[in-house]
């Protein structure tokens, strides 16, 4: 059996390299949103980690949960960069400063 | 060496290793795969951890539907490829100062926690079969029936949101304007002759 440990480092490491992309990809939406994604993989892996060493299956009941959200999630975030691309022929954060006088 | 562990470690340091990519490549498109190949890689991990159903709806749901859809946006936007900006090399010190010092603070943390735990402490599994689909199936069809629903009008709205937002109405189309039609009086339409006969 693998440790319990192992499973929470790795989900620790990918959600750090989530966050280091959120830093380094600030110009650029879409990296922005599939850093997102790979946040909510990590959180994943520790609900279904989780779940499986205390033998309870809820971990993966919300799991399930968390899918259907980040699927709806995703497709309003790219529609809405869709319609601000329309509008501004750019994805990149620093052209939305609109309100900077 | 038991063949789990080394299953393990084959797949997660490949894990880490494409999502270094993901953030790392310059062009969105070789993210935008690189996560498919994460989100296989990390379907295996959960094999391994006994969510079969899970590991399926990952790849299934997922790669089938959402990085479809990622990949369709980066191929409708116009972006230029390869512009390794001068905010990338400003945020590189901040990027790697973070990803360090979580890492140190998170793994410092589970080692230590996690070293003594009772795994029975919770046996609150409820067991229909052996399947892990059918015993999800049962959990989710009876005691989390309400937020299996709410979760359908979750995607619900995700739909209509996403088509209100990117609807582009062509002004050639011909339709009908149901407001007009109903506020139309009879004296718009109709035009009574009295006097024909002179």
């Amino acid at each position: 059996m693998i440790p319990i440990s192992y499973y929470l480092i790795l989900s620790t490491i990918i959600f750090t390299i989530s966050i280091a992309g959120i830093f380094l990809n600030r110009k650029n939406i879409l990296v922005l949103l599939m850093s997102l994604e790979l946040m909510f993989l990590s959180v994943n892996f520790n609900l279904i980690t989780l779940g499986n060493y205390l033998g309870d299956l809820t971990g993966q009941v919300f799991v399930f949960f968390v899918l259907t959200v980040v699927a709806a999630e995703s497709a309003i975030g790219l529609a809405l960069l869709i319609v601000l691309f329309r509008s501004k022929k750019s994805i990149d954060v620093d052209d939305l400063s609109e309100l900077k006088g | 060496m038991n063949i789990e562990l080394v299953t393990f470690f084959i797949f997660s340091t490949l894990l880490i290793f494409t999502c270094f990519k993901v953030i790392t490549s310059s062009n969105p498109v070789l993210s935008a795969i690189n996560l498919v190949f994460s989100f296989f890689l990390s379907a295996v991990l959960w094999l391994l951890l006994g969510a079969e159903f899970l590991s399926i709806i990952l790849i299934l749901v997922y790669v089938g539907a959402v990085m479809v859809l990622f990949l369709f946006v980066v191929m409708m936007l116009d972006i230029n490829i390869a512009k390794k900006t001068a905010a990338y090399i400003k945020y590189l010190p901040l990027g790697i100062a973070v990803f360090i010092a979580f890492n140190i603070l998170i793994i410092y943390f589970f080692i230590n926690t996690f070293e003594n735990i009772d795994y029975n402490a919770v046996k609150n599994i409820e067991i229909i079969s052996d399947s892990n689909t059918q015993n999800l199936g049962y959990l989710l069809f009876t005691k989390y029936i309400i937020e299996f629903e709410i979760a359908g009008l979750i995607l619900l709205l995700g739909i209509i949101s996403a088509i209100v937002l990117t609807y582009r109405k062509n002004p050639k189309n011909k339709y009908q304007n149901p407001t007009k039609q109903i506020s139309a009086s009879k004296k718009d339409r109709l035009k009574i002759i009295t006097d024909l006969k002179e």
